[in-house]
């Protein structure tokens, strides 16, 4: 069975809530809407206090060339466009909405009708998908426009599904692979479309069979679909390490990009928003997030609207156990911390991880013993230890030298030290003032020419 | 036999090498003016990096290369050095008033509950670059010491009952570093009074002042009150944040007793006496300043 060539570890998976079905979370009374949920600039609200949207209507637009559209989640009044907080406590523009009734903007079909055909030209499907708002729905919440706009003179040899969900915990593009698979197939026969290519491969890991047979079965009727199975093993849920695991081929480091071996990669949630945009005319505004951990009474995969308080969904889940715990907004390998439980879901968030008792901490750190387990460990390649060590010297150039850049952040390094040295802590850091560094540089030549 | 014919082959390489060297080294010999010398001897030899060049040779290198030497500055040594180098070398010596780091955040355990724990990396870079810190306040001090661990004058360190860095003046040499490891950018180089007195906003929160309120008890609301009551314009309020510019200002010491919240600090002078009856307990003080930000309020 196929997998990536280099490091990676084995966590337990915890898959709690693999058997239950999505629900829908009900809507929140209000939502606080950021007009930042993707890379690169925030969107502009267009709408101010006191206007009244429906759901899925524009209510901020994107700017630039790397930006998103962002749409109204729940109908209602808008009571604030203001600073709020996020969930690492840093304020940040948002758009409050104050929820009335559920009333959808027109032209969105939402049955639950299947729609087959699409026979747009790629241009039209690239416009609706920018239009709906879409991003990375697998955690960097990169605009998928941007991403399947493929540059003059390369060409797509591969289009590639990512259902491999190997952060443990969490289940929502397992859930939503089983119980959407058709609608799954046909987003991938339109991006196969607005990407002119022929075949498409679907990752999944062999801890989901029901999902890789289910799939496996309907594919056959659509050409040019391939479901592959891989051997569990993580981040094989990396941009990069997805491709080698299906095709063989390794990404340059950067600003070597996935096009460069002819390759581009979508989420299997992305895909789904994808079909929903292009044959439904429905925007982006809510998402399955799985809400999960072992002292949760009842982990879920939950529908949510983007906006709803990261506390509500904990509450659908049982309410917060007893005693200090850690919310994490995404998978315990590289989910954040969430320090403000009033903050909202966002576009890039597939799930809340709530960890109690002794997962909830880390070890006490000793000194590094060059076990190189660290070294084993990495995907891409790199020496952590190394890289750790010259971030707490600040020694940018060097680590610059040593390819910090290609840091996929994936915790690996840290997950697997036996002296429990916060080397992805430093690694990270260094890694911000590197691209700092080589940005000013950047910055400093073009101004030269 | 065999033996001399090493040892000899072996003298005639080392003296081979020998001319080697010392034709190249006097072919691409490097003139250096003798001066360097000299003047990184005066100089306090910290290496701290302070002037802006890497350690005290750097600046010995411009002192004696330039012409005019009136943007270099030794912090450490200050103007008694620097007027001994410029005298050596026949310049007009640059002069720069006499300055101390200031910390500016008030949020002591006491005056700013923590909303949650933090336990990675025991670095303030590291924290910052992750979240907003423990406290409901996102500007305000972290307290994992990088200035600390920046400074090589042992001059600043926390105060494990405040949780907050201190500086001390008669140590302190200006020298930066500390400015530069803050990543919050809370630490600022303030003009030195004489007898180590200052006056100064001990807070960079920007939030709106009820956001402030509700992180902090110390911090700065906003309110303007120091601002209108500041005789010499010194005081100027920019994003919800007040800021005493240290050359207008006298130390007259009035804002000091007008602050709602206590933001702005007095160093090393005893404040002045309050007009009306003297806020007795905190309770009162807190008091005011939630009226002060509940007016603040309503003008916006």
């Amino acid at each position: 069975m196929k997998t990536f060539p280099k490091g990676g570890v084995h966590p337990s998976d915890n898959k709690l809530s693999r058997a239950q079905a999505v629900e829908a979370l009900p809507l929140p009374e209000s939502v606080n809407v950021p007009l930042s949920q993707h890379i690169g600039a925030p969107a502009v609200a267009r709408v101010a206090k006191g206007d009244t949207v429906k759901v899925g209507q524009l209510i901020a637009e994107a700017v630039g060339f790397m930006s998103a559209d962002i749409h109204a989640p729940v109908s209602g009044v808008v009571t604030a466009v203001d600073l709020q907080p996020n969930g690492q406590g840093i304020r940040q523009p948002m758009i409050t909405i104050r929820r009335e009734g559920d009333e959808w903007a027109e032209g969105i079909d939402r049955s639950k009708e299947l729609v087959r055909e699409c026979a747009l030209a790629p241009s039209e499907i690239l416009a609706r998908i920018k239009r709906a708002g879409i991003v990375g729905m697998g955690g960097a919440a990169f605009p998928t426009h941007i991403k399947l706009s493929v540059p003059a003179g390369r060409r797509v040899e591969w289009l590639i599904i990512n259902g491999v969900e190997c952060e443990p915990y969490l289940t929502s593009d397992h859930r939503s692979m089983l119980e959407r698979s058709e609608e799954l197939l046909v987003g991938i026969t339109i991006l196969m479309r607005a990407l002119g290519v022929g075949r498409a491969a679907v990752g999944i890991e062999n801890n989901k069979p029901d999902a890789i047979a289910r799939l496996g079965e309907l594919a056959a009727a659509y050409p040019g679909i391939r479901i592959v199975p891989l051997r569990v093993r993580y981040p094989q849920g990396g941009e990069k390490q997805l491709i080698a695991a299906v095709t063989g081929r390794e990404v340059p480091p950067p600003p070597g990009l996935p096009i460069d071996v002819g390759a581009v990669v979508c989420n299997v949630s992305t895909t789904l928003a994808v079909y929903d945009a292009v044959q439904k005319n429905k925007p982006l505004v809510e998402r399955v997030v799985t809400v999960t951990g072992r002292q949760l009474r009842e982990p879920k995969n939950l529908l949510v609207r983007f906006g709803t308080p990261v506390s509500a969904l904990i509450e659908a889940a049982g309410g917060l156990p007893e005693g200090e715990v850690r919310v994490l907004n995404g998978g315990p390998m590289m989910g954040r911390a969430v320090c403000n439980l009033a903050s909202p879901v966002v576009k890039g968030c597939s799930g809340i991880t709530v960890l109690g008792g002794a997962e909830a901490r880390r070890g006490a750190e000793s000194v590094c013993i060059k076990c190189a387990k660290c070294v084993g460990a990495c995907p891409m390649g790199l020496e952590p230890y190394l890289l750790s060590k010259l971030a707490r010297r600040q020694l940018w150039e060097r680590l610059e030298g040593e390819w910090v850049t290609n840091c996929i952040e994936c915790g690996c390094c840290q997950f697997t030290c036996p002296a429990n040295i916060p080397l992805l802590d430093y690694i990270r850091l260094g890694k911000q003032r590197v691209g700092a560094l080589v940005r000013a540089r950047a910055a400093a030549n073009t101004t030269k020419k | 036999m065999v033996l001399l014919y090493t040892v000899l082959t072996l003298c005639v390489l080392g003296v081979l090498a020998a001319l080697i060297l010392y034709l190249v080294a006097r072919q691409f010999r490097v003139e250096e003016d003798p001066r360097i010398d000299e003047v990184e001897k005066m100089l306090p030899g910290a290496n701290c990096g302070g002037c802006g060049f890497a350690g005290c040779r750097g600046l010995a290198d411009a002192l004696v290369g330039r012409d005019d030497i009136s943007a270099l500055y030794c912090p450490v040594g200050g103007a008694e050095v620097m007027k001994s180098v410029a005298d050596y070398l026949g310049k007009a010596a640059p002069e720069k008033e006499p300055q101390t780091a200031f910390v500016r955040c008030g949020g002591s355990c006491a005056k700013r509950p923590r909303t949650n724990r933090y336990d990675g990396a025991a670095s303030c870079a590291v924290a910052a670059s992750l979240y907003g810190g423990e406290t409901g306040c996102a500007y305000g001090c972290l307290g994992y010491g990088d200035c600390v661990a920046a400074c090589n004058f042992g001059a600043i360190a926390v105060n494990p009952e405040t949780g907050l860095p201190e500086v001390d003046a008669a140590k302190c040499t200006a020298c930066g570093a500390c400015v530069k490891a803050c990543p919050k950018n809370i630490i600022e180089l303030r003009k030195r009074w004489p007898k180590e007195r200052a006056v100064y906003v001990s807070c960079v929160s920007k939030d709106k002042g009820a956001v402030v309120m509700k992180a902090c008890k110390a911090g700065c609301i906003g309110c303007g009150k120091c601002e209108k009551v500041c005789p010499f314009g010194a005081i100027t309020i920019q994003s919800n944040l007040a800021f005493i510019d240290s050359h207008k200002c006298k130390l007259c010491r009035k804002c000091v007793n007008e602050c709602p919240t206590g933001a702005i600090r007095l160093v090393g002078m005893e404040p002045l006496p309050r007009e009306s009856k003297p806020a007795a307990a905190e309770g009162a003080r807190t008091g005011a300043a939630e009226a002060a930000a509940k007016q603040h309020a309503g003008k916006e």
